[in-house]
């Protein structure tokens, strides 16, 4: 029949193309990670220069994650049960970080916070360096990944209406007791999915932050970073044994997702 | 991941306000001042700082020119590209049945994970000079678009997809039982129904590949006229302290972003209408 070699083919040209772009790629750099053994992959991700650059990308993670949380849930209530002049050019500008290229990010925080700028040499007067110092690298981070939860957080405020939360002020109750016990509750599963892949993209940001670190090795050198520069210095194994860490975080990630919204397609 | 939504809050809402929110607007508007406007106001006012004809010039010098060039036509490919292969690829997540189908569903959005200097290591490891398969096609524009289109990959899957789900398959069976082929039933009558969300899709990888930057970085070889794209070309002129240059380039390519949000925007709207 005509109708199953359609459906084969198609089945055929869609697999083959994913195998051919995502999956044997991804695979083959884990085969290669530890083509010889676990030794050399632990030898290589246990370096001083290693363990620092990932410990120093978990920590800006989790300032860029603990702020755009925040901010991502203020956003949310704002753009669905505010009413204020401005809303709708707020609803479409907060989207902007995502189509800005990381390097025009990185650029943009040179020039309003840099050491020859007004801000950033108020900043250093006072013993602060924000540019070429961790500060710059959480802003870089803050700014790349800022939309993440609200788009997450804000459909589902939407979905789930306010009746609730009327009726939590009718009991009189105050407006954090009717965000902690009804608004919360019901946004969790969206905020920590916004929150997962808020994480992903700090975890993994390079342009933005190859930009404004100054790319100090173990000092401003993230995991990214490190990848890069050990592949420009043909440690091929190190930038390897990275690489494996960082997807290997990434595939967690998805699967996590995957648990959040079991129901996700159905 | 969560895209193309209608603005939110539409419906009418007339009760109780919420009384901190004059304080949350103020945390909000002092966040995306700080993080995002002034700073990207401040790259637009330095793009002007010497004038237009400077501005004008920096854009034009021959290698930022044809890295601009270059980045738009092949965003244009790959987005023609995922336009295809996604809008494919959705259908056959859709429509068929195979064993794994579940593993290859959460594979597509992989590429959102993935740190892009990753993936771009990743391709050069199958792709690159030491190839398994004897493939190399490191340092040509080919692998830029490869990089490209591995970047961008779940966005057409992703905003097609839902649409699929739910179009009703009760029109597709009239259509067949009034004798359309499955060419013509798939033309006339799903087709349609998709454009908005393929639309959507697109313009979204549109903006994302213009603005990619990581994943180019190791497999394109930055090649002044040949491989090198916009954001490594802004790399470069920020490297050299040519910082006007580099904010020139810059604000062209927030420009072009700027219009595709726009455009974006206004394509939801008419999705929406269209219910």
């Amino acid at each position: 029949m005509g109708s199953a070699t359609t459906r084969w083919s198609m089945r055929l040209v869609a697999l083959g193309y994913l195998a051919l772009l995502l999956i044997l790629p991804v695979g083959l750099v884990f085969w290669r990670t530890f083509q010889h053994g676990f030794s050399p992959f632990w030898h290589a991700i246990s370096s001083p220069a290693a363990t620092h650059a990932l410990w120093l990308t978990v920590q800006i993670a989790l300032w860029a994650v603990a702020a755009n949380t925040v901010f991502g849930v203020i956003v949310s209530l704002l753009l669905v049960r505010g009413r204020f002049p401005g809303r709708r050019v707020l609803n479409a500008v907060i989207d902007l970080p995502l189509a800005v290229s990381p390097v025009v990010v990185g650029l943009s925080l040179i020039l309003v916070y840099g050491r020859n700028t007004t801000v950033g040499s108020w900043f250093g007067g006072h013993g602060v360096d924000i540019i070429y110092a961790i500060p710059g690298m959480v802003l870089a981070t803050v700014f790349v990944s800022l939309p993440l939860v609200v788009r997450e957080v804000a459909p589902v405020l939407e979905e789930i209406g306010d009746e609730q939360e009327q009726a939590a002020w009718t009991l009189g109750a105050g407006g954090w007791q009717t965000f902690w016990r009804i608004t919360l509750p019901s946004i969790r599963w969206a905020l920590a999915y916004g929150v997962v892949l808020t994480l992903a993209r700090c975890l993994g940001e390079f342009g933005a932050v190859a930009v404004v670190s100054g790319r100090v090795v173990g000092k401003t050198q993230t995991a990214t970073l490190f990848v890069e520069e050990r592949f420009q210095d043909f440690d091929q194994p190190a930038a390897y044994a990275m690489a494996f860490v960082l997807a290997a975080v990434a595939i967690v990630v998805l699967i996590t997702i995957n648990l959040f919204r079991p129901e996700r397609h159905r | 991941m969560a895209v193309a939504t209608a603005p939110p809050g539409e419906r009418a809402r007339t009760r109780v306000r919420v009384p901190a929110s004059g304080v949350g607007l103020g945390i909000a508007t002092l966040y995306l001042s700080t993080i995002v406007f002034i700073p990207l106001g401040a790259i637009i006012l330095k793009s002007q700082d010497a004038g237009w004809s400077t501005f004008w010039s920096a854009v034009t010098a021959p290698q930022a020119w044809a890295a601009l060039q270059l980045t738009i036509g092949i965003s244009l490919v790959v987005t023609l590209v995922n336009i295809v292969m996604g809008t494919l690829i959705a259908w056959v997540l859709v429509r068929d049945e195979f064993p794994g189908k579940r593993v290859v569903d959460t594979l597509i959005d992989l590429p959102f994970a993935l740190p892009t200097i990753v993936a771009g290591l990743v391709l050069l490891a199958l792709y690159g000079a030491k190839s398994p398969v004897g493939i190399d096609i490191a340092y040509t524009r080919l692998a830029v678009a490869v990089a490209l289109a591995f970047v961008t990959l779940p966005f057409v899957v992703r905003t097609v997809q839902p649409v699929l789900l739910e179009l009703d398959r009760e029109m597709e069976e009239a259509a067949a039982s009034l004798g359309a082929s499955r060419l013509t039933t798939f033309r006339r009558v799903i087709l349609p129904n998709l454009y908005p969300a393929i639309a959507a899709g697109a313009a979204l990888s549109f903006a994302r590949a213009i603005s990619e930057f990581g994943s180019t970085v190791l497999i394109s070889g930055n090649l002044p006229f040949k491989t090198q794209v916009a954001s490594v070309q802004i790399f470069g002129q920020i490297e050299s302290d040519n910082i006007v240059a580099a904010a020139a380039i810059s604000t062209a390519l927030l420009v072009v972003s700027l219009v595709v949000l726009v455009g974006i925007d206004v394509l939801q709207r008419w999705g929406v209408r269209r219910g």
